[in-house]
């Protein structure tokens, strides 16, 4: 069964000379998708509001002083829209030359890709440019925070906060480049709110937050994402029906996701559904 | 909500204080002693969320910190979790969050005070006190540069106190009256200073004695929409820096059908080099209440906020009281002089972040949310405060709607006045008045450099630096010369100051101040201040390039005006002072 939405307007606008026919209340983003375009991201995300902290979507709108996050400006009727400019391009690459520089992405999938696409070099900072490097926080037994790959891009905050599980065990903490995603006086994840649903780590996008298993076998060197498996299956723990996706490599069940555009979950599942399949 | 808490307990001081803010608990649900009832009956405690900046100010004046325990008791007390209330805490630089002494020494050592000696001052407080710690700490600019280097200790304590010492004299001698911030007070023909110097400030009776409470006479006999036209006409913008017709603003406001309309006043003024609201706020506190009303009548807001930055003492106790008469006289809350028009202002006060002057991280921080701006859309005047339709104006642009009034719009364009604030190597700082349309010459020629002037940074550390002084000191005049008027900043500098140390302190002041949102303002504004460091020993082609293309990436693809101005000054330094040739 597929919901229906109450009918939406439809207004035209224009992406790199292209006229484009979208839902009012669209967002640029979805403007470009449907022109075709790839627009990087890394702070959106499909299941939240966005937050536009990350501003590696930028694009240009004719008439405008600045540049737009294509993640959440709406898109109006008439728009003209460029997503390929020199200035926008500048940007992209700018804004990834600074992350990279401060932040570890090699977990960060399709990092590379992009770096490579808008010739970005993080290494012309210098090597003594500041970074957020710091040992992970490994103080339980389900999923490990390694803040030096946390890009601040407030996704956890909201996926832990109103948006979905209504826990509040984190929030950011600190201003400016000191500024951490951090539990109250980042105290252990034990001592916190956190319930380990595991929602922060299913919409972290670069890796900062991860399964457990994903950490210790990324350390030993065995993870590889080409022998795993994905099947996708109902949880057998309650009645409400949540759908599982099992990451399955050398027949062991390394890491639980949930798809994004299932209607019971939207991708969240609770402590049972993600992290208790020791029993299979 | 559901809140968890770790064991830590207030002490009977920490629970005091709230106590005396929110009044005592109801019930053990929002903290208070259980009893047999509590076990029996849930209670449902009220969220109060707006209430956790006033709640952390309470604790912080009292105990000079705010422990785990004292944290949680607000957070009992107003339904907010933990961890949100850390991150909220953690953001302010006047608030502690580790044990330091109840007396702490702010030394500015921003722009003006270190164009007259800051660095002095640092090395004689470091000598008695040691490396900067939890005694005192070095400072963003205090607002006092008319009077640098300047230096202030907060007291924690019931009731906490506020020192200012400016010129930096070591502890000895008070606080001056304001008119000597004021070169020109009590001259004729002044508008917007008229009454600073002249006036008790904490008098009603002698503020209505020289024409206050006029234009409120005159606006209700205009109804609101007639003082929108008025305003509209009179072609006043907003001074704080963006220069957006306040009559549009206003107009924009009035109409939206949703309510309540909420009316901010922005006088968290934290640009460095600016402290002409702190004037005004301090000398002629009542123009400004006057000013909110007239404001709030207009465009139909029955709560105003007053947002102040906290390191005002004395401009906060000035208005607080100016309030206080008001309202005992009917000229606030309930139906204000019989018009059946209510109106009340509630003053909040800033903790330490330059950011908060942002007309939407303003709001996030009246809220109880960490001040981060909004991306806009949606525009205040449609979503502003707690989401709904808000008009958001600086001090000064406020008082300037009392003139037009008075006068009527065609009188006021006639001669409009305008606010600056002269500092640095300058003979007599302070907040000057002048129309629109005088050069930057006749402002110096009245305050007098101190030798010759080799630039002068107009705008502020979000602004540029000049060096031709015939230009004319209007928004147009000062745009077409590559510069802004900005927050109506004219920093002097003589040819013996340090530019590259100058350039360095923006940089640093803007690495401090940035709110960490957006990645192009927080890793730019830290990779900027490498350059300049790495410039300042040695010039080197390739960090020129990388300052360039970090800034047009700030300038484009910040979030808000910080990030985008935040590369102004530098840039305007390199290329009109060759300061790195």
């Amino acid at each position: 069964m597929i919901p229906l939405q109450p009918p939406r307007r439809l207004i035209d606008v224009e992406i790199d000379g292209e006229a484009v026919r979208v839902p009012e209340g669209a967002t640029l983003l979805d403007a470009c998708a449907t022109a075709g375009k790839d627009i990087p991201t890394l702070c959106h995300g499909d299941t939240l509001t966005p937050k536009n902290a990350c501003r590696v979507c930028v694009v240009e709108v004719e008439g405008a002083r600045t540049l737009a996050p294509a993640c959440s400006r709406k898109a109006e009727a008439g728009m003209k829209v460029a997503t390929g400019t020199e200035r926008a391009r500048h940007s992209r690459k700018v804004v990834l030359e600074l992350l990279a520089s401060s932040t570890d992405l090699s977990t960060t999938p399709r990092a590379k890709e992009w770096m490579a696409e808008y010739g970005a070099d993080p290494a012309r900072f210098g090597e003594d440019a500041a970074t957020v490097e710091q040992p992970p926080k490994v103080d339980n037994d389900l999923y490990v925070r390694d803040y030096g790959k946390c890009i601040l891009c407030y996704k956890c905050v909201d996926a832990c906060g109103e948006q979905w599980q209504n826990s509040f065990a984190i929030s950011v903490a600190g201003r400016g480049f000191d500024a951490t995603i951090s539990t109250e006086w980042d105290a252990a994840l034990t001592d916190s709110a956190c319930v380990y649903c595991g929602n922060c780590v299913e919409v972290c996008p670069t890796g900062a937050l991860s399964f457990k298993t994903e950490f210790d076998m990324r350390a030993e060197g065995t993870w590889d994402e080409d022998r795993q498996s994905e099947t996708t299956t109902i949880c057998s723990y309650c009645g409400v029906g949540c759908n599982l996706t099992l990451h399955v490599q050398d027949n062991k069940i390394v890491k639980v996701t949930s798809p994004h555009d299932n209607p019971v979950t939207h991708g969240n599942l609770c402590v049972k559904g993600r992290f208790g399949y020791g029993y299979v | 909500m559901d809140l968890r808490f770790r064991d830590a307990q207030p002490t009977d001081e920490e629970r005091a204080a709230v106590d005396a803010l929110l009044g005592p608990p109801a019930t053990a649900w929002d903290g208070g002693d259980r009893t047999a009832a509590d076990l029996r009956f849930a209670a449902r405690a009220e969220p109060a969320r707006d209430l956790l900046l006033p709640a952390l100010h309470a604790v912080n004046d009292r105990v000079g910190w705010i422990s785990e325990g004292a944290l949680d008791y607000i957070c009992r007390r107003l339904t907010v979790p933990p961890a949100e209330a850390y991150g909220v805490a953690s953001f302010y630089s006047l608030f502690s969050l580790s044990e330091r002494p109840a007396s702490v020494l702010h030394v500015c050592t921003d722009l003006a005070c270190h164009a007259q000696g800051a660095s002095e001052v640092r090395q004689a407080v470091a000598d008695r006190l040691g490396p900067p710690g939890t005694s005192w700490q070095e400072s963003p600019c205090l607002g006092l540069c008319e009077r640098a280097p300047a230096c202030l200790t907060l007291t924690a304590g019931d009731p906490p106190s506020a020192a200012v010492d400016a010129p930096y004299s070591g502890g000895q001698g008070g606080e001056p009256p304001v008119a000597a911030a004021v070169p020109q007070a009590g001259q004729d023909g002044l508008v917007l200073l008229r009454r600073v110097g002249v006036v008790d400030p904490l008098s009603l009776d002698d503020y209505r004695a020289q024409g206050g409470y006029q234009a409120l006479r005159r606006a209700f006999q205009l109804g609101p929409t007639g003082v929108i036209r008025e305003v509209t006409e009179s072609g006043l913008v907003g001074r704080g820096g963006a220069a957006f017709p306040t009559g549009r603003k206003w107009e924009a406001t009035a109409r939206q059908p949703d309510h309540p309309h909420y009316l901010v006043c922005n006088a968290d003024e934290s640009e460095p080099g600016t402290f002409k609201d702190r004037v005004i706020m301090e000398g002629d506190p009542y123009a400004l209440i006057e000013a909110m009303t007239v404001a709030a009548y207009a465009t139909g807001c029955a709560k105003g906020y007053l947002y102040i930055r906290g390191e005002y003492p004395r401009a906060r106790h000035a208005l607080e009281n100016a309030m206080a008469t008001a309202r005992a006289r009917g000229l606030l809350g309930a139906d204000i002089l019989g018009q059946g028009f209510s109106f009340d202002i509630e003053l909040r006060r800033g903790a330490g972040a330059y950011i908060c002057g942002e007309e939407t991280a303003i709001f996030n921080s009246i809220e109880g949310q960490r001040g981060e701006p909004r991306s806009k859309p949606p525009f205040p005047v449609e979503k502003g405060l707690f989401g709904k339709p808000t008009v958001v104006n600086n001090v000064e642009t406020l008082v300037n709607v009392l003139p037009i009034l008075e006068r009527g719009a065609q009188a006021y364009r006639d001669a409009e006045p305008k606010l600056f604030c002269v500092s640095g190597n300058i003979v007599k700082p302070g907040v000057y008045e002048l129309p629109f349309g005088a050069t930057l010459r006749e402002l110096l020629d009245l305050a007098g450099p101190t030798g010759t002037v080799r630039a002068v940074l107009l705008g502020g550390a979000a602004g540029a630096f000049v060096t031709d002084l015939d230009i004319p000191l209007t928004f147009e005049g000062t745009r077409q010369a590559g510069a802004t008027l900005g927050s109506g900043v004219v920093l002097v500098l003589g040819d013996d100051v340090d530019l590259k140390a100058i350039l360095l302190r923006i940089a640093e002041f803007f690495r401090d101040e940035s709110c960490g949102q957006c990645v192009p303002c927080r890793v730019g504004t830290v990779r900027q201040e490498e350059a300049l460091h790495r410039l300042s020993r040695r010039v080197d082609h390739s960090d020129l390039v990388l300052l360039r293309e970090v800034g047009q990436t700030m300038r484009d693809a910040s979030i808000c005006g910080l990030g985008q101005t935040a590369w102004n000054a530098v840039e305007s330094a390199i290329d009109r002072l060759g300061v790195f040739k």
